[in-house]
């Protein structure tokens, strides 16, 4: 199918591929007509981490109002809509396949263009979303519940991953971390609020491969904070999360600084959930900016699951690549590189 | 013309038709790919019976019970489209279209899926004749298959059993004086059953929305169940 790709192309995103049931429209790949994001933290709550049947089903709940909703928003016709994508992988198969079944399905009556997105390169079109005058190469944080990648960008659709966790996500031990100290769920924000009270020189954490490479550890610091721990017990969790959150941004600012240096970085862009982290902000602003970096910091509800990153990728990837068939299923474990077929 | 829709169990089915018969019917045995499928076959089996998406008065879906993730990809399919061509959905349970497979059946029918973990999903049913909707006589259910040999031994009377529930556990079924074990061709519901019923519901008005479609799990998520029991036993 040949197609047109320009600057007033429309396109229809739907994201389902963790906790978020999401859909947005924008055109040209950088306008955000809509964007709207349910999200399933309440229910999941409980269980202390996302349960993939109970997100399963809750997409299935809300995945029709939230694209209602999103044409609704963005106050056009579903006629104007030239294209509609959805996030294909990685993530839990039984959520992505919602997502990927309403858009082939939106695709196949409207006729248009389907595009299955790596919602990994989503991440990395979020922060241009925000600040459309980057210029490559940049150097992308992207840290979640799920990753914690230092990646090159130098163009569009062409990305290498500098550094990566060899063990948990950052945010993964945010919440082993928040579990332990009995602060709820989910880890990152809570953990962000209270550590603002406290001291983070309190107790000095390992900061692990500090000096070697670009990969980060952090399952190492979660079983010392819980040591920590166990022996003072009268030590305030104040404290212990400034502490923590001070070892873990340390880590993430330093190794992705050396590899905006090792490649002669134009930027530095944060993307992810736990990029919505205050301390992570400042200090990456702070000290990128000291190294001569620009730092892309984009707005929370950029850096967190949305769809409006998915229709940016999408935008791109219809323009390089062409839609894709409608053969695309869903994609658990698809790699940055990877383009779902 | 309806567009029925069947991912609840090991196959994808996609029927086009009304109440005068069925216009198309395509089906692939295609475990645990029902996502690939089923965008593909509706666009092959509405080109090759010359039938346009402003043809469709309504769209018939299997809201199980059956597997999961297969149920959810035919609801979210049958959602969108109805929600864009703006056209009513009907819910249709997997075991009344299941039933169908014993459609000229004048004794009980017993309609069973394979539940997985051990457990059926069944329910009851008496049949009305060729191409009409069955009376059901219980509601369906999710239990072990034993209880089911039981509940059919205990009714004390004839009855056609179909359906990949009883072909699982054939061996309690098989002895069993009262039960006849029919249509191993045909363990599933079809998706042509799914568009007649699907019909005589859109004849009598019982039609949901977009937003109101709901599913038929029978079975809360392993979480919920471990949730509640741990809530139970502080
Ligand atoms: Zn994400």
């Amino acid at each position: 199918m040949s197609f047109e790709v320009t600057e007033s192309t429309v396109v229809l995103a739907i994201e389902t591929s963790c906790d978020e049931t999401a859909a947005s429209i924008v055109m040209g790949g950088n306008d955000v007509l809509s964007s709207i994001v349910s999200s399933q933290i309440d229910i999941h709550a409980r269980f202390g981490g996302v349960v993939p049947e109970v997100a399963s089903r809750a997409h299935l709940e809300s995945i029709v109002p939230v694209i209602d909703a999103a044409i609704a928003e963005a106050g056009i016709l579903p006629s104007r809509i030239d294209a509609v994508a959805a996030t294909a992988g990685p993530g839990l198969i039984g959520a992505l396949l919602v997502g990927v079944s309403a858009a082939k399905s939106l695709a196949l009556v409207w006729d248009k263009p389907f595009i299955g997105v790596n919602h990994l390169e989503a991440h990395l079109y979020a922060g241009l979303l925000d600040d459309p005058t980057l210029e490559f190469p940049l150097v992308v944080l992207l840290v979640s519940g799920g990753h914690t990648m230092i990646i090159h960008m130098k163009g569009h659709g062409d990305y290498t991953v500098l550094g990566r966790t060899i063990d948990d996500a950052a945010g993964e031990a945010y919440d082993k971390v928040a579990r332990y100290l009995d602060l709820g769920y989910p880890g990152g924000p809570v953990i962000d609020r209270i550590a603002s009270e406290g001291n983070p020189h309190a107790v000095e954490f390992p900061r692990a491969m500090m000096h070697d490479g670009l990969d980060v550890s952090f399952s190492g610091l979660k079983t010392s904070v819980i040591n920590h721990v166990r022996k003072n017990p009268e030590m305030s969790n104040v404290d212990i999360a400034a502490s923590f959150q001070a070892a873990v941004v340390d880590v993430l600012c330093a190794k992705t600084i050396k590899a905006a240096q090792q490649v002669g970085a134009q930027g530095i862009v944060l993307g992810g959930g736990v990029s919505a982290n205050s301390f992570l902000r400042s200090e990456m602003s702070r000290r990128g900016g000291e190294a001569g970096f620009k730092v892309a910091l984009p707005s929370r509800a950029m850096c967190t699951d949305n769809a409006a990153m998915i229709a940016a990728a999408a935008w791109h990837r219809l323009k390089s690549d062409g839609p894709r068939e409608l053969d695309c299923g869903a994609y658990p474990n698809l790699k940055l590189a990877e383009v779902p077929r | 013309m309806i567009l029925g829709i069947e991912t609840a169990v090991e196959h994808v089915g996609v029927a086009l038709g009304d109440h005068r018969g069925i216009r198309a019917h395509t089906m692939v045995a295609s475990d645990r790919r029902h996502a690939e499928s089923l965008t593909p076959m509706i666009r092959f089996a509405m080109q090759q019976a010359g039938i346009e998406m402003t043809d469709l008065s309504a769209i018939a879906v299997d809201v199980g019970p059956g597997l999961f993730t297969g149920m959810r990809v035919g609801m979210a399919t049958a959602q969108s489209m109805a929600w864009a061509l703006e056209i009513p959905l009907v819910p249709v349970c997997s075991l009344d279209a299941l039933a169908m497979n014993a459609e000229m059946s004048e004794l009980t029918v017993a309609a069973a899926l394979d539940a997985r973990r051990g457990e059926v999903y069944w329910s009851l049913y008496r049949m009305r004749g060729v191409g009409m909707e069955p009376q059901r006589l219980t509601e369906p259910v999710v239990s072990s298959p034993e209880d089911l040999a039981v509940h059919l031994a205990d009714r004390a009377e004839d009855t056609i059993c179909v359906g990949s529930g009883f072909d699982r556990h054939a061996e309690l079924f098989e002895a069993s004086p009262w039960t006849q074990l029919v249509g191993r061709d045909a363990l599933f519901p079809s998706a042509a059953s799914v568009v007649t019923l699907g019909g005589h519901r859109v004849m009598a008005d019982e039609t949901v929305t977009a937003m109101q479609l709901q599913p038929m799990y029978l079975r809360a998520p392993d979480a919920e169940i471990n949730w509640k029991t741990r809530e139970g036993s502080r």
